[in-house]
């Protein structure tokens, strides 16, 4: 298990207020309002298609990229607003770091280099012995540590599927987030590598806020503090995942958890 | 480096490098037209249908270098054509799939061939060749059929349709294949759904979705052999001539300019040869932009298919 | 119906048949022209045909180095032009699928490209040796840049094409500004590729005489200054072709088997480095689920 934990202060909370997102031809997402709680972890269930991906993406800004992307209301990190007209996007990203569905390891680099590449990019006078130890630390963190400190510098595409999730999840760690986005990070793993990653997530709690999207119900109810549930882009209920597994108060979402649909 | 500086340096740099390539063509086009324009105003017509071609009293008649441009190009497309699509059908839907890699690399290897060395090999082998035993055998049919009146001495407008065919086949071959490919898997399993047989798939899913690019293709063949000079000069015969039979010597615009340009004589001789330049210039700007545009209309309007683009 | 069915076969099998009989004369002459270069030019490939001036006719031996070298500058001054600006451009069409200039860029691109090579000669005899009233290998080495610059661009475009959007969206993600991405992970990813496009580049130009026959000029002495006329191997070959010398014929056909050779073993490098370097990206892209540690 890890035993290191990064000395960071605090992590925020992070406020979604009225957010629309959407496309030139459809929208996707229709006032979504939710807290996720500092620190601590917030799931986003709902059938596919229902804009969970597209609200990660809005938090960290990668949405607006796609051509004909548009995106309204207010995104808070703490008290810092993403959107606001001042905002630094790539310091934005440097604060708030993601985990795509499938690892996506820069093939080029050694498992060294990929933890590494977010740190040299924001830091460009860094010792090797700091690099050294932020790379180490952030693999420990992710739980990878001792699986890969004999070929730290041989290829990262060797590595299996889950491994390199894992890899990822240091990349992201390396450069100090205080919030991570997950956009199904255990789809393409097996039971063994989900139920690592689970506990890394675990692990987390209080220096990072952590915002997952799942299409698993289980996985939902295993570690989250908070879950919110979306249909069609709407935001149906948002409450303590206990409660909203045991006593939803939406007829939709009750429909949804029992498997009657999505 | 601040971030919005980095950035703002990056897309202005890829836009100017992008730019670039307008810009040399419409350079080229300008600095061509305009060293033509001398000869443009003062000999257009000879230029267009004179078919005296005399320097020294500044007769510039370069109608026979125009047809023998479109002849040797024409006559080399319809020899390659068939073969070229047959190629592609053969690498894309009939052969063996064992055997369509190797094909496919082997007609790609024949488009990289330098033209120097297919005119090489056409002056020290096909035209002697043909000197020797083809022609011979041919003439007899000269008194009936007049495109195979002598004399012939080798080097001839057949020689040269002969030897463009055997460069521009594997260039359409190898646009056609990618053509072929672009037609979505979704048309031929359609068909095979419906009951047809192999051929048929091709024949009426495949060939009818991807027949502007075909024309396309082939188009850009056509581009490529007008455009071709060295192995056309090595065994055309260069002769300022209106070509009566297959086997008399002709010119072509692009051989024209390989023999005099380095050793123009005067600035009219020099001007008349931009002329020529700018008139081969023209027609192949023509051409290859309708092929392109037609290659691209199988690519843009068939979703779901694989297009590979541009060529190497 | 039988009747129907039979008839439908057999106009199958003949169409098969006659796609066989056109690949198999499509790639006949391939087989017909190396045998021949094989035949005249191989005993000619003897070390001082690598490393002698050509001698005089008659005299026997002498070679074509001053060619090779002037080739090699030639491709060198061509790259030069060709790779910074074709990748810059490639990079831009690359991110840029539909704006209307970039699309306008492209056709230009290709068109350009199909263009007859003896015009950009003539633009660049026009542009350089006329001013400098003598040919240069700057003019010749300009004119083969130009020929490849389009080529350069479009394989660049392709290959960072085949980078996952994926691998950009995590270095954007971790807060890589853009400049970063695209030179740091999108373009070291594609290297290999644009790496095998400067090889087929380089090859092509390599291989072009026409745009040479009144820049670079040619030059049977031994040269290496970029103001003056120098030789170029194809030049050699069309000279030596033209003369009544077998010494000098013979050397022709050794100089264009060594062309071949060139483009046949560049071919066959950028196969395998292309391959290898798809596979490599499709484990990157969407896949099925794949078993665990």
């Amino acid at each position: 298990m890890n035993e290191s934990r990064a000395t960071n202060a605090s992590a925020p909370q992070v406020r979604l207020g009225r957010l629309s997102a959407g496309f030139a031809d459809r929208s996707v997402l229709r006032t979504i309002s939710v807290e996720a709680p500092a620190g601590r972890v917030l799931a986003i269930v709902g059938p596919s298609g229902c804009g969970k991906s597209t609200v990660l993406r809005c938090i960290n800004r990668l949405h607006e990229l796609d051509e004909g992307a548009y995106v309204n209301g207010e995104v808070e990190i703490g008290a810092f607003s993403a959107y606001a007209p001042t905002t630094d996007v790539v310091a934005l990203r440097r604060r708030v770091g993601m985990v795509f569905q499938r690892p996506t390891p820069f093939v080029t680099l050694s498992v060294f280099d990929n933890v590494a590449a977010g740190i040299r990019a924001h830091r460009r006078h860094i010792t090797q012995n700091e690099l050294e130890a932020l790379v180490e630390t952030a693999l420990q963190r992710a739980g990878l540590w001792r699986e890969v400190v004999d070929r730290l510098f041989g290829s990262a595409m060797v590595l299996s599927g889950g491994q390199q999730q894992r890899l990822c999840i240091a990349r992201a760690l390396a450069v100090g987030p205080d919030v991570l986005l997950l956009d199904e990070p255990t789809a393409s793993l097996d039971p063994m590598g989900t139920q690592r990653i689970e506990e890394l997530l675990y692990d987390l709690r209080d220096t990072v806020t952590v915002i997952m999207v799942t299409h698993n119900m289980q996985q939902a109810a295993r570690i989250s503090d908070v879950t919110a549930f979306l249909l069609n882009g709407s935001l149906v209920e948002c409450a303590p995942t206990r409660q909203l597994f045991t006593t939803p108060s939406d007829a939709r979402t009750e429909a949804y958890i029992t498997g009657r649909f999505g | 480096m601040q971030t919005p500086l980095g950035d703002r340096l990056y897309r202005t740099v890829t836009t100017v490098c992008a730019a670039a390539i307008p810009l040399v063509l419409v350079l080229l086009t300008a600095v061509v037209l305009h060293a033509a324009w001398p000869a443009l105003s003062l000999h257009a017509r000879d230029l267009a249908v004179g078919t005296t071609w005399d320097v020294p009293h500044a007769r510039f008649g370069a109608l026979p270098a125009t047809v023998g441009t479109l002849l040797s190009s024409l006559i080399a497309l319809v020899i390659a054509t068939p073969l070229a699509i047959g190629v592609a059908i053969f690498t894309v839907d009939v052969g063996p799939p064992r055997l369509r890699e190797p094909v496919s690399f082997l007609v790609n290897l024949l488009a990289a061939v330098p033209s120097v060395v297919y005119g090489l090999w056409g002056v020290f082998v096909l035209v002697p060749l043909l000197r020797s035993t083809v022609m011979p055998a041919l003439l007899p049919l000269g008194s009936a059929i007049s495109l195979f009146r002598g004399p012939a001495y080798g080097p001839s407008l057949i020689a040269a349709s002969l030897v463009l065919a055997i460069m521009i086949l594997p260039y359409i071959a190898s646009v056609s294949r990618d053509v072929l490919l672009a037609v979505p898997s979704a048309q031929r399993e359609a068909a095979l759904a419906l009951g047809a047989t192999r051929w048929e798939v091709v024949r009426d899913a495949v060939l009818p979705a991807a027949r502007s690019g075909l024309v396309g293709g082939v188009m850009l063949g056509l581009g490529r052999a007008l455009g071709e000079t060295l192995a056309v000069t090595m065994v055309i015969g260069n002769r300022h001539a209106i070509p009566d039979s297959l086997f008399d010597p002709a010119y072509t615009m692009a051989s024209l300019l390989a023999n005099e340009f380095a050793e123009a004589s005067s600035d009219a001789h020099l001007s008349a040869l931009m002329a020529v330049a700018a008139m081969l210039l023209l027609i192949t700007l023509l051409v290859n932009l309708l092929a392109r545009w037609l290659v691209r209309r199988v690519a843009t309007g068939l979703p779901g298919g694989r297009w590979s683009g541009g060529r190497w | 119906m039988n009747a129907r069915s039979h008839r439908r076969k057999r106009t199958g099998r003949v169409m098969t048949a006659l796609t066989w009989t056109a690949a198999i004369v499509a790639v006949i002459p391939l087989v017909i022209i190396l045998a021949h270069l094989l035949v005249n030019g191989l005993e000619q490939l003897t070390p001082t045909f690598f490393t002698q001036l050509p001698s005089p006719p008659g005299v026997r031996g002498g070679g074509v180095a001053n060619a090779i070298v002037g080739s090699i500058m030639l491709v060198a001054i061509a790259m030069t032009v060709a790779v910074p600006v074709g990748i810059g451009a490639g990079l831009y069409l690359a991110e840029h699928r539909r704006g209307r200039f970039a699309q306008a860029v492209r056709l230009l691109a290709d068109v350009l490209s199909g263009l007859p090579s003896i015009v950009l000669g003539i633009f660049a005899w026009e542009l350089i040796v006329r001013p400098s009233g003598h040919f240069s290998a700057w003019a010749g080495g300009i004119a083969l840049g130009l020929l490849v610059l389009p080529l350069v661009a479009r394989a660049t475009e392709e290959m960072v094409r085949l980078v996952p959007v994926a691998l950009t969206e995590a270095a954007l993600a971790l807060g890589f500004s853009r400049w970063r991405t695209s030179l740091t992970v999108v373009l070291r990813t594609a290297m290999p590729g644009i790496v095998t496009a400067m090889l087929i580049a380089m090859s092509r130009a390599a291989g072009e005489t026409a745009p040479l026959l009144f820049t670079a000029f040619g030059n049977p002495f031994w040269s290496v200054d970029p103001a003056r006329p120098i030789a170029a191997l194809p030049l050699q070959i069309y000279a030596y072709a033209q003369s009544p010398y077998d010494e000098w014929r013979a050397q022709a056909w050794a100089g264009a088997l060594v062309l071949l050779i060139l483009v046949t073993m560049i071919s066959i490098a950028a196969r395998a480095v292309v391959g290898a370097r798809t596979k490599l990206l499709s484990a990157v892209t969407p896949r099925v689920g794949r078993t665990d540690e």
